[in-house]
Parts: structure tokens; sequence; C-alpha cells
């Protein structure tokens, strides 16, 4: 089901997932785009197996010392604490949504609560930490969303239909990543309504006079 | 192999002499982890303890033919920083649909713990400074931007050592 992904995460990013570094909104999307692409799944497996080579060959001086008696602590953590079932994956899940966005939306498309933007662009936002923003978006087929340019980096995953700018097609599991240079016009498919993740670290700014309004009482 | 039957004592006899072990190597560097992302030293230990209790109590869950000992134990303290320190969740990837319950194959077990150990040299080999940036990279809790403002390298700089870095690592994987 992944060979059919075109657009990628890259590695500054998938490194700093491994590493921790991403804002929650990032985070979801990174988990997202995983859980839908093994060549990306295997890329990220990779960056964590750096990110234990570099814990293991940390230097004595970075290394901590440790209280006095904090082996004995841990063993007494430990008899206090429950021991973990083994978990069973999820299996024979039919979901539009994978795994961790369907954890943010209570369930699968049926649970989004969409707000109308206009033009029948419809946006739901995702509960995250605020140094960034995650939303859903629907765009009905053959509708252009608000041409609009970026402050920061914003990536948009295609979850259901498709959507094509000036230079690219892309489907369900591509990522699309632009940055502050980029001014784009994305269209959805004409076959079919599409929906995305779209996750930005400053809000999108529009070109058009009423969207720029309408961005502060909408959070876009 | 290298903890991996240390982790195995633990899973299957509750074996403490096997856990004093990998304390002994692994609590200290996840001290010094969470105090360079910014933890206090208190605060670091707590949670360097509570790291090695969740090791103990997920014995079950580590499967070595995906990962090695010091990857699991990274990924654990990684995910407690950002639940602690940053008191944020963090989304992971949807489970692949084998079983925990399967034994894994020997084979994928050597074949994780050579290319571990190819890795780890690699890593070792680089040179200074892309090194210390992979190592901020993955300490630091730090942005490419970030750690340009730390040490007054042009971010364009940051982002072609590490590129260079990872090139390396690739290179000696193949």
């Amino acid at each position: 089901m992944t060979e059919t992904i075109k657009h990628h995460l890259n590695d500054a990013i998938l490194m700093a997932y491994a590493a921790g570094s991403l804002p929650e909104a990032f985070n979801l999307m990174v988990a997202s785009h995983l859980s839908l692409c093994d060549s990306c799944r295997a890329q990220a497996e990779s960056f964590d197996a750096l990110g234990g080579e570099v814990l293991d060959q940390m230097r004595n001086d970075e290394v901590a010392d440790l209280q006095p008696e904090s082996l004995e602590a841990t063993l007494a953590l430990i008899l206090g604490g429950p021991v973990d079932k083994p978990h069973v994956a999820e299996t024979n899940v039919c979901a539009v949504l994978p795994k961790p966005l369907r954890d943010y939306v209570g369930g699968d498309l049926e649970a989004i609560r969409w707000k109308p933007v206009g033009m029948g662009v419809k946006q739901a936002i995702l509960p995250t930490s605020k140094d960034a923003s995650a939303r859903l978006l629907f765009i009905p087929a053959g509708t252009a969303m608000p041409d609009h340019g970026h402050h920061g980096t914003e990536m948009t995953m295609v979850l259901k239909g498709a959507f094509q700018d000036e230079d690219d097609y892309f489907a369900r599991g591509d990522v699309e990543i632009a940055d502050s240079d980029m001014h784009h016009t994305p269209v959805a498919d004409i076959h079919e309504d599409c929906i995305c993740l779209a996750v930005a670290d400053a809000p999108l700014q529009f070109d058009r006079l009423i969207p720029k309004i309408a961005q502060r009482f909408l959070r876009i | 192999m290298l903890w991996v039957e240390h982790v195995a004592r633990i899973r299957d006899d509750q074996d403490t002499q096997a856990f004093a072990e990998l304390f002994a190597h692994f609590a200290p560097r996840v001290k010094g982890f969470l105090i360079k992302s910014g933890a206090d030293a208190s605060l670091a230990e707590e949670c360097a303890q509570d790291v090695m209790a969740t090791l103990w109590h997920k014995s079950h869950q580590f499967d070595p033919a995906r990962a090695s000992v010091a990857t699991w134990i990274f990924t654990i303290a990684r995910n407690r920083r950002i639940d602690l320190i940053r008191r944020q969740r963090r989304p992971e990837p949807e489970d692949l649909t084998w079983g925990p319950e399967e034994e894994p194959d020997q084979e994928d077990v050597l074949t994780l713990q050579q290319e571990t150990e190819i890795l780890g040299a690699a890593l070792a080999e680089l040179p200074d400074a892309q090194r210390e940036l992979i190592e901020k990279a993955y300490f630091g809790d730090l942005t490419h931007s970030e750690i340009a403002a730390e040490t007054g390298l042009p971010l364009g700089t940051i982002k072609s050592r590490i590129r260079l870095a990872l090139d390396r690592l690739r290179h000696a994987m193949k």
C-alpha cells in the first residue's frame, strides 16, 4: 500500500522526530506519515538507532553521577509499579485516518467536527501545544485553496483524494513541505473531495483581504 | 550479545543482578542526557530511575530484531523527556500488525546487532566537528536554528555538516 507514496519526509524532520525536538503538531504529522509509509518508518528507526549509539557513546564528562541509593530506589519503584501487559496491535482497522490522528480526533472521519471556512472549504483544528498548529482540511473536488504564502514551515499530507499545485500531484500519504519563500495555489483533484492534515509553525498568510481578516478568527 | 541477554534475564527470571549491570551502564547516561536537555539534577535523577523502572516493566515488549538495547532505552528516555520536561504528547506511528508474542528470528537479531556495531564504529570515527553537531541535535533538544545561535555557526554550515555526517554513516552501513 505504501509504494505509491512519492513525496516523503526529509532527513532533517525525521532526525528531529527521533531527537524529540519537534513541536507536538509536527510530531503528529510525522507519526501519521510513518503509519502510511514503510520507507520513512525504516529511516525513522535508523535515526532512533543513531540516538541509541549517541547515548551509548557518551563521554565520561557527560555521564552524570547518580544518587548513592539510586539503584535501590529504582528497584523499589519496580516492586511498586504494575507490569505492563503485552498489548496487541489493532488489526483489521479499515480507517481513512491513521491511528495517531484517530487519537486526536476521537474516531475516524465521521468524528471530525468541521467548521466552514468559505467556498466549501472546511477545517478542524486539532488540540496540540501552542508552538505550532495542526488542522484537518476538507477541500471540495476541483476547488482551489485561497492563494497563500508561508511565514514558517508548513507541511500538508493528503489523507483522502488528491491535490495539485503548480509543480506536483499529491495523493494519499504524500507530504508537501513548504517554507516561507513559497507561494502556491493547491487545487483539489476533480474526481474526489480532498482531506488533508496541515501543520504549520506560523500562521498562514492569505493574499486576499477577506481571508486575511478571517484569519484572525479562524486561526488558520 | 550486548545487553540483549540481560533484558531476557530480567523478563524471564526477574534477575536483579542483570538489572544492576544494565543500570550501572545506562542510568548515568540517561541522567546525563536529561541534564543536557535542560532538566535540573534532581528531576534528571528521578526521571532516570523512572526510565530504568520502565525498562523492567516493559521488558517483554523489547524486540531485539528491531532495536538494540541502547536504542530502546534512548527512545524511552526521549519520550519521558517530552512528557515530563516539555509536557507535550508525542504521537507514535500506528503499530505494525505483528504480535509481540512471536519469538524474534535469531538471524534478524544477529543482523541488527552487526548493523548496530557498524553504526557505532562509524559514529565514533566521524570528524569531531560533525560528531559534535549530531550529539547536540540529539542531546540538546535543539533545532538547527537554536544550534546556530548557540555555536555561532551559520545555519547553512550546520545543515551541511549534519548532511555530511549522515552521508558518512549511510556509506558505512552499505
